[in-house]
């Protein structure tokens, strides 16, 4: 790493005249090497990712457990510490049960969206007291990221991997099109004429000859048609359905205590979303759909081409490495509406962060491996090994320089922009989530218009978070 | 009290000593401590705060309790009578005398060998709307398939459907009922000049009714139960448009997901009581046509 150390962390001045000390005495007491009499101080740590991602971590770890022993060999007193990775699915479940139990891990990798629940039940340790006795340095994440990991006025998580969501273009499809690979769709109704231009279908004609043909075809009847590309759908891969109402504008909560499902943008947004539906054919995108095949495949939707525009993340560059190597691809910042340019680069940023559970038998120790972890070099050694950027203001030259994905950096600003939202911090969320995930269900099936679907979630809402404020009141009374 | 009766009333209290505590520890204790947490606000990781029949009482209130409970009813009633039907005519057929007898059993009897997950998943390719097996079937006889698994019309059905597949569990609880139908009950009606289905409804029936008794109060149990197909086939929310939320996977959200245990606690009390109303208003009515003739 070239770049000059930046970190989260700076240490106090008292703190680094007594690590000039420690250091001079570790060079007197390194003449005469030896093992360490000390007992390691082992941790576990559980972790979400597998593949790739995991990898990265791993290498992460095993840097930390080699400059434990190494200080260690320095200095005979001090006990190593020793990480220990455990790969758990369902992560954000398991660890709830198990702080349920009163056998946590030491330390553990969660979503940012989970906080405010964990939080709210109690299951997290508040790192406010060990950051400040570290002199942690807020201002050297970017903010939005940091406030993940921050509620109801204290810090419970800090953000490793961030990530954002563009939109990705097959440029092959483009070209097909007669579109310009080169000139994204920059405006919501662009997007959509360019949709239209990148669907095509197989109609069986009077004959029985068949040809391909592009558009909507309205007049053509659904049973001599057969879709074999489209240019954007909604619900693929469908990951941030809940969100469309911030690429308008609007907003899913207002504070801590009022539900904005029926916000107009969100009805605005969602119309929007029910329009592809009434353009396709209900029964079509539903057979269409199921035809695609995993997402973590070469029949993924926009892998294998029979999806030309999709909102995704920054980690799909690794997945278009692996199993479509070939694909010309773009990135660019998903369309705002047309005249609100003030709603250009908004983004779903959320992000992956460390915790320690309530109970945790080790929290110093963890904290030092979070500290160690989330220090500038350290970050962006496991951020590049995760295809990801990373969550602090600082970023060396050489980050950009090695990192394999060709739009880093339009997903690093899309995460600092203005208009990056993340799933709202409400201990409802898990609820407020399949309620919105069935109102987009009713809307796409066109079942529902979307103002009574969001109304009908804003009702049911409002009235989760009323009885969840109250028992959050009571148990604070107690 | 004799010493040899002291004997063998420590003895046998030793004998039942471990089921006793199995009892007590897995299924009474549990069962107490959930009504108990069912009267709480219980989030598991604080403790209980009591609240009285607050949960009840929300929960009558609640949507998709009743949509979850709908959900259920409908999959339980047509999974207890489909499996009947199917389950039970296989055992018929099963019990002729048929060459390869032997081999036809196995087959019918393998699939409900398959783990639940397992057979999920692969249903779950088989209901694929555009590439799956039946569709592809049906399309070569004519007939465009629904997109059965994301269509909200037909969810319920495929998974009542794929229900009907692990029938092999009961039909070979109704072949060893039948096999204990006395032959000469049989002669006897031949005798008398009764066709098939004489023979089924007033010799066969009759005679297994204490078999289908112990089959239809299991499957209304393992009915009102559904989950994993659910979980798996169509996600924790029960998509499309909730058609196939049932009772417990419901529970599981709100226990497991939303950490309401006591809320969660409160809905397993009411299908305890539920599917405790069903057992016995079944053993009721079968004293009216259930024939224990030894």
């Amino acid at each position: 790493m070239t770049g000059r150390y930046t970190g989260a962390w700076r240490a106090p001045p008292a703190a680094r005249a007594l690590l000039g000390a420690l250091a001079l005495a570790f060079g007197l007491l390194s003449c005469s090497p030896s093992e360490s009499k000390q007992a390691p101080r082992r941790i576990t740590y559980w972790e979400k990712w597998t593949g790739f991602e995991g990898e990265a971590m791993d290498a992460v770890i095993d840097d930390f457990n080699a400059k434990e022993v190494a200080h260690a060999k320095q200095d005979l007193n001090y006990a190593p510490i020793e990480v220990e990775k455990v790969t758990i699915s369902n992560v954000e479940q398991k660890l709830l049960i198990a702080i349920a139990g009163g056998s946590p891990p030491d330390l553990a990798g969660n979503y940012s969206f989970y906080v405010a629940a964990y939080a709210d039940g109690g299951a997290l340790t508040d790192l406010g007291p060990m950051l400040s006795k570290a002199g942690f340095d807020r201002s050297a994440y970017i903010d939005h990221y940091m406030k993940l990991g921050e509620y109801r006025g204290k810090t419970w998580a800090l953000p490793i991997a961030p990530a954002s969501v563009a939109l990705l273009t097959n440029k092959r499809l483009f070209r097909e099109a007669g579109l310009d690979p080169e000139k994204p769709p920059v405006t919501i109704e662009e997007l959509d004429a360019y949709a239209a231009k990148l669907t095509k279908w197989e109609v069986t004609l009077p004959s029985g000859e068949k040809k391909v043909e592009s558009g909507y075809l309205p007049d053509v009847p659904a049973s001599q048609k057969r879709l074999i590309q489209a240019g954007f759908l909604p619900g693929e891969p469908g990951w941030w359905s809940y969100g469309w109402g911030y690429f308008f504008g609007g907003s899913l909560v207002a504070g801590q205590d009022q539900i904005t499902a029926a916000d107009p943008r969100n009805i605005q947004a969602f119309n929007w979303v029910a329009s592809y539906s009434k353009n396709l054919g209900i029964g079509v995108t539903k057979r269409f759909r199921s035809g695609f095949g995993n997402f973590a495949s070469p029949q993924n939707a926009f892998l294998s081409g029979k999806v030309a525009m999709v909102l995704q993340g920054v980690w799909m560059h690794n997945f278009i490495e692996k199993y479509a190597p070939g694909l010309q691809w773009g990135a660019a910042a998903f369309p705002y509406p047309a005249g609100h340019p003030e709603l250009a680069n908004t983004t779903s940023a959320d992000a992956d962060v460390l915790v320690i559970p309530k109970d945790s038998a080790h929290p110093q120790e963890a904290f030092e491996f979070i500290k160690y972890v989330t220090s500038q070099p350290v970050l962006e050694k496991l951020c590049l090994g995760q295809q990801k950027f990373t969550p602090l203001k600082n970023v060396s030259d050489e980050f950009f320089q090695v990192h394999p994905n060709p739009y880093i950096r339009l997903f690093r600003e899309l995460g600092m922009s203005k208009n990056a939202f993340s799933i709202p911090q409400t201990g409802i969320w898990n609820e407020y989530d399949r309620e919105l995930g069935n109102a987009v269900d009713l809307i796409q099936n066109l079942t529902e218009t979307p103002n009574v679907a969001l109304s009908d979630v804003q009702t049911k809402m409002q009235t989760a978070l009323d009885r969840s404020q109250r028992i959050l009141a009571r148990r604070n009374a107690k | 009290m004799s010493s040899l009766e002291a004997t063998n009333r420590r003895n046998g209290l030793l004998f039942c000593l471990p089921w006793l505590i199995g009892l007590t520890v897995f299924l009474i204790f549990p069962l107490c401590a959930a009504f108990y947490y069912s009267l709480c606000d219980y989030s598991v990781l604080l403790p209980p705060v009591f609240i009285g029949f607050d949960n009840y009482v929300d929960l009558v209130k609640d949507p998709l309790f009743w949509k979850s409970l709908y959900n259920t009813a409908y999959y339980a009633a047509g999974s207890v009578l489909l499996g009947f039907v199917v389950s039970l005519t296989l055992a018929l057929l099963l019990n002729s005398k048929v060459k390869g007898l032997g081999m036809y059993r196995t087959l019918f009897f393998l699939p409900s060998l398959m783990p639940v997950v397992a057979g999920s998943i692969l249903w779950l390719w088989m209901y694929n709307g555009q590439s799956g097996i039946i569709n592809t079937g049906l399309h070569h006889l004519g007939i465009t398939g629904p997109a059965w698994l994301s269509d909200p019309a037909w969810a319920k059905p495929a998974i009542m459907l794929m229900a009907v597949w692990g029938a092999g569990n009961a039909m070979v609880i109704y072949l060893a009922g039948l096999q204990d139908v006395p032959t000469s009950l049989y002669e006897a009606a031949l005798i008398d000049g009764a066709g098939f289905f004489q023979r089924l409804f007033n010799v066969t029936i009759p005679m297994i009714s204490p078999v289908i008794y112990f089959n239809v109060v299991l499957s209304i149990i393992a009915g009102c139960q559904a989950f994993t197909q659910a979980f798996i086939m169509t996600g924790s929310s029960g998509a499309p448009e909730r058609s196939t939320l049932f009772y417990v996977l419901n529970l599981y959200n709100v226990g497991f997901q939303d950490l309401r245990m006591g809320y969660a606690s409160a809905m397993a009390w009411v299908l305890f009581i539920i599917i405790l109303v069903l057992t016995f208003a079944a053993t009721k009515l079968s004293k009216r046509w259930v024939t224990y003739d030894r």
